[in-house]
C-alpha cells in the first residue's frame, strides 16, 4: 500500500518538473521585489529568468546597471517593469529593433525613444529620469565623474533605474554575455531560432568571482529563461526546399 | 403632355414655396486651391477626385477638360494641365471668411455646400428696398473679400432659385430674378438632367419627357405609384412647389487668434515671446466656451506675402504653453524641412482645428496623473531636442526589419493613421525572414564582406543558386574571420513591374566569434541590414 503511495507522488509532480520550477522562481522575485533591501532602495518587478542574475534577486529602483555588448540582454531587463506598466525609455539607439523590444515583452504603448540626443545626452536622460520608470541608453564616450554622479543622485532621487549600454562606474552590476551559441542555423540550411548564452554578472555587492549563469536568450518560443536542465529546445526544423524557393511577390 | 401647367392654387397652396436668394460662385474648387496656394487665376487646374475631374478652371474648361473625365483623358486634352488632389477641407475653410462676411449683412445664411450658400428673400429685400438692391448689396460684399464672378438667383425654392443663378454666363448680368409665382414656367424648358438623378432622368428620356415641364404635367398621384417618394420629391421640385425651407446656420464661434507683428520679427524668441499673451487668450477663450483643442493650425505669413501652415496634434489638449512651443518649431522648421521661411514673420494666426468638450479631459482627483507627468516630461525633452527628437514605435507589415518599424515624434499620429498601421500588420507578409526578429537593426544598411573559398565571390544566379559557398565574413570595419553557419539565399522580388521595387536575396549568417548577422545581397553588393546582438 505505501509502496504505491510512493510510486503515485512523484507522478504528480513529474507532468510539470518547470511550471513548479519557474513559479517558485518567480514568487521568489516577487517576495524580495516587495522587501526592501536597503533602506533607500526598492525592487521593480522583474521578469524571473532575469531576477537569479541579478545582485539580491531583483532589478532594484534608483540605481544603474551596465550591460555590455548585447541589446537583446538589455531589452530583457526592460521588459519586466514594462510589463508591470511601468514606463521605459531608449536614449541614444538609434539602430534599436522595435519589433525585437516588443518580443521581449516590451508594450511599445509605454516606450519612448531618443534615437539621437547629440550632444544633450545628459540633460535628456535626467529629463526622462525625471518622468519614467527605467531609462536604457548608450553613455557617450567622454563623460566626466561629476556629471556620473550628478546622475547617479539624480536617479536615487527619483527613485528610476538606468540600463547603460556600455560602462558605467557606478553600476549596481555589470552583465557581461559571452559563447553565444545560436541554434536552428546549419550549414546553409536552417533559420536562426534559439541563443543560448553565458551570462556573467560582477557587481559592488558581489564579492568573488563572477557570478555565471546560462540563459536562453531567446529560446525557440522567442522568450527569456535559464538554460537549465531541460536541454536542447525542440527546433522546429525547416524543409530546405521551402526555404530555398520561398518567392516574395507583392 | 398638353394639359396646361398645374396653378399653385390649385395644389398644395397650404405650402407655397419660400422666395429663396441663393449666391453662387463659379469654379469655387479651382479658386479657392489657387487663392490658398498662390497660383495664377487663369492657370487651367482640374481637381482630382477617386481618379476623375471634380473641377476644372475656366481655362481648362476652354481646353475641353470636363467634370467627369479620367485624368489622362483630361491630360490629353489640354497638356499643360495642373492636377491636384481635391481636398474638401480646404475647399470648406476658405469659403468660410466668404459665408461669414454675407452672415455681416444677412442674417439666417444656409452654406449648401462649398461656393454656394442659399437664404431667404424676404428679410433682405425688405430692408434693402427691393430684390434687385439685396442682391446687389450681397455682391458688393463678396467683390469687398475678393470673390469675383459671383452670381446670383431669387425664385421660389432653392431650386430654381440655383437654376436661375447658375442659368446664365457671366459675361450678362449676374443677377437673375423670377417674379413670384412664375417659377413653374421659368422651370419648364429645363431638361430633367438638373434634377440631379441621373437613373430617373434616363428613364424619363425613355418615356418621351424631355424637359421639368412636361414632368410636371404628370399627375402626381401616378408619379407616386411609378417611382416612390423620392420620384414625388423630384415631381415637386419640377413643377415650381420645392418643399424645402433655408435652414439657417448657427454661424460658429470664431476661437482663432491673429496677431500681426510690426515691423515683422525675424527672431524665433521674438516671436514666441510677442506671441506668449495670444496664446494665453487662445487657451482662455476656448476654456471660456468650456472646450480643450486636441489639433490646432498655425499658419505664418512673412513679410513678402509667403504664407505657410500646417497641422499640429497633442496628444492630450494643447495648453498656452503647448501652443507656443509648436509656433516656435514651426517658426525654426524644426518639423519639416518645406516650413523654413526666408524673411521675416509679418503675421501669425492660430485656430484650433478639432475640439472636444473640457469636461472630457478633466483629470480625475486620484489616478490619471502619472500620464499627465509623462507627458510634460516629454515636452521638456522635445523642447531639448525638437519635435522629431522624441518618438514611439509600431510595428507595421513588411518583409525586411528596416520596413517593420514606424518611428512617429510623440503626440503625432502615424502616416495614414493608425488604422492604416494595423492594416500592414495585419497582411501575411509571405517571405519575411523566420525565428527571433534582430534587437539591432542600422538605420542605414553597412557594407560587409562575404567570400568564398579562395576568395570568390559569392553570387546568386537568375535561377537562384549560389556560385559559391561563403566561408569567410568581415563585419563593417572588422577583419576576416571564418563563418561558422548560415543560410540562405532567400530571395524577396517587390513590386517588380515598378521602378521603386527592389530584388534581392537575404541570408543569415553566424561569423566566428558567435555573432549573427542578417544580410542581403543585391546588385550593388553585400550589406549587414540587422545584427541579433
Amino acid at each position: 500500500m505505501s509502496l504505491s503511495v510512493a510510486s503515485s507522488r512523484p507522478a504528480v509532480f513529474a507532468g510539470s518538473p518547470v511550471p513548479v520550477a519557474s513559479q517558485v522562481a518567480e514568487l521568489q522575485a516577487r517576495i524580495r521585489g516587495m522587501q526592501r533591501t536597503r533602506i533607500d532602495s526598492q525592487g521593480l518587478p522583474t521578469s524571473p529568468g532575469i531576477a537569479e542574475l541579478l545582485p539580491g534577486g531583483v532589478l532594484r529602483a534608483g540605481t544603474a546597471y551596465s550591460v555590455h555588448e548585447s541589446t537583446s540582454l538589455a531589452l530583457a531587463l526592460l521588459a519586466g517593469p514594462s510589463a508591470a506598466g511601468a514606463w521605459c525609455s531608449v536614449v541614444g539607439l538609434p539602430a534599436l529593433g522595435v519589433e525585437a523590444a516588443a518580443a521581449a515583452g516590451i508594450d511599445l504603448d509605454r516606450l519612448v525613444l531618443v534615437p539621437d540626443p547629440g550632444l544633450q545626452w545628459l540633460q535628456v536622460t535626467a529629463a526622462l529620469a525625471d518622468v519614467v520608470t527605467v531609462v536604457l541608453a548608450r553613455p557617450p564616450a567622454a563623460l566626466s565623474a561629476a556629471e556620473v554622479a550628478r546622475l547617479g543622485s539624480r536617479l536615487r532621487q527619483r527613485g528610476s533605474t538606468l540600463i547603460a549600454l556600455g560602462d558605467w562606474p557606478q553600476s549596481e552590476a555589470t552583465l557581461r554575455v559571452s559563447d553565444d551559441r545560436w541554434m536552428g542555423l546549419g550549414d546553409g540550411h536552417g533559420y536562426l531560432a534559439a541563443r543560448r548564452v553565458t551570462v556573467s554578472v560582477t557587481g559592488r555587492t558581489l564579492t568573488g568571482k563572477p557570478r555565471r549563469k546560462q540563459l536562453w536568450l531567446p529560446d525557440a518560443e522567442q522568450g527569456i529563461r535559464p538554460a537549465g536542465l531541460a536541454g536542447v529546445p525542440a527546433v522546429r526544423p525547416v524543409p530546405a526546399n521551402q526555404e530555398r524557393h520561398e518567392m516574395a511577390v507583392s | 403632355m398638353t394639359g396646361p401647367l398645374p396653378s399653385p392654387s390649385s395644389r398644395m397652396a397650404a405650402s407655397s414655396p419660400v422666395r429663396t436668394l441663393l449666391l453662387w460662385c463659379p469654379d469655387w474648387p479651382t479658386d479657392a486651391v489657387a487663392a490658398e496656394l498662390g497660383l495664377a487665376p487663369d492657370a487651367p487646374l482640374a481637381l482630382i477626385d477617386r481618379g476623375e475631374v471634380f473641377a476644372c478652371s475656366a481655362a481648362a474648361r476652354a481646353e475641353g477638360v470636363r467634370r467627369g473625365l479620367r485624368v489622362r483623358e483630361a491630360q490629353s486634352r489640354c497638356t499643360g494641365l495642373l492636377v491636384l488632389p481635391y481636398d474638401p477641407v480646404l475647399d470648406h475653410r476658405v469659403f468660410e471668411p466668404v459665408v461669414a462676411a454675407v452672415e455681416q449683412i444677412v442674417p439666417g445664411v444656409q452654406l449648401s455646400r462649398p461656393g454656394t450658400c442659399v437664404m431667404r428673400a424676404r428679410g433682405p429685400s425688405r430692408y434693402y428696398g427691393g430684390e434687385r438692391q439685396a442682391a446687389e448689396a450681397l455682391l458688393h460684399t463678396l467683390g469687398s473679400v475678393g470673390v469675383a464672378g459671383a452670381q446670383v438667383g431669387i425664385a421660389d425654392g432653392p431650386f430654381a432659385a440655383e437654376q436661375a443663378a447658375k442659368l446664365h454666363s457671366p459675361a450678362e448680368e449676374n443677377i437673375r430674378i423670377v417674379p413670384a409665382g412664375s417659377s413653374p414656367e421659368f422651370l419648364a424648358p429645363f431638361g430633367v438632367e438638373l434634377l440631379a438623378r441621373p437613373e430617373l432622368a434616363a428613364l424619363l428620356r425613355r418615356l418621351g419627357i424631355h424637359t421639368l415641364g412636361s414632368f410636371a404635367r404628370l399627375d402626381e398621384m401616378q408619379v407616386r405609384d411609378r417611382f416612390g417618394p423620392d420620384g414625388v420629391l423630384a415631381h415637386r421640385l419640377a413643377s415650381g412647389f420645392d418643399p424645402s425651407d433655408v435652414d439657417a446656420r448657427v454661424p460658429p464661434a470664431d476661437h482663432s487668434s491673429v496677431v500681426e507683428f510690426e515691423p515683422p520679427l525675424d527672431r524665433v524668441d521674438q516671436v514666441a515671446f510677442a506671441f506668449r499673451t495670444a496664446a494665453e487668450e487662445f487657451v482662455a477663450r476656448l476654456q471660456a466656451s468650456s472646450l480643450v483643442a486636441t489639433a490646432i493650425r498655425i499658419e505664418v505669413s512673412t513679410e513678402n506675402g509667403d504664407s505657410r501652415s500646417r497641422t499640429w496634434l497633442h496628444p492630450r489638449f494643447f495648453t498656452a504653453g503647448d501652443v507656443l512651443d509648436r509656433v516656435r518649431w514651426q517658426v525654426q522648421g524644426a518639423g519639416i524641412a518645406e516650413s523654413g521661411l526666408n524673411s521675416a514673420i509679418a503675421k501669425l494666426r492660430v485656430e484650433p482645428e478639432s475640439v472636444d468638450p473640457a469636461g472630457n479631459h478633466e483629470a480625475g482627483l486620484y489616478g490619471g496623473a502619472t500620464d499627465e507627468r509623462i507627458h510634460s516630461g516629454l515636452s521638456r525633452v522635445q523642447s531639448m531636442v525638437g519635435h522629431t527628437g522624441v518618438l514611439t514605435a509600431r510595428i507595421a507589415g513588411g518583409r525586411q526589419p528596416s520596413d517593420r518599424r514606424i518611428l512617429v515624434p510623440w503626440g503625432d499620429l502615424p502616416p495614414g493613421g493608425e488604422a492604416s498601421v494595423r492594416a500592414s500588420q495585419g497582411l501575411p507578409w509571405p517571405g519575411r525572414v523566420p525565428g527571433p526578429p534582430p534587437a539591432t537593426v542600422f538605420p542605414e544598411r553597412r557594407r560587409v564582406l562575404v567570400s568564398g573559398a579562395g576568395g570568390a565571390d559569392v553570387a546568386v544566379d537568375d535561377r537562384g543558386e549560389l556560385s559559391a559557398v561563403p566561408v569567410s565574413f568581415a563585419e563593417p570595419g572588422g577583419k576576416p574571420g571564418a563563418v561558422s553557419a548560415w543560410a540562405g539565399p532567400w530571395p524577396v522580388t517587390e513590386r517588380w513591374w515598378d521602378a521603386g521595387g527592389r530584388r534581392l536575396n537575404r541570408f543569415q549568417l553566424v561569423d566566428e566569434s558567435g555573432g549573427a548577422w542578417l544580410l542581403v545581397l543585391d546588385d550593388s553588393g553585400w550589406w549587414a541590414e540587422a545584427r541579433y546582438d
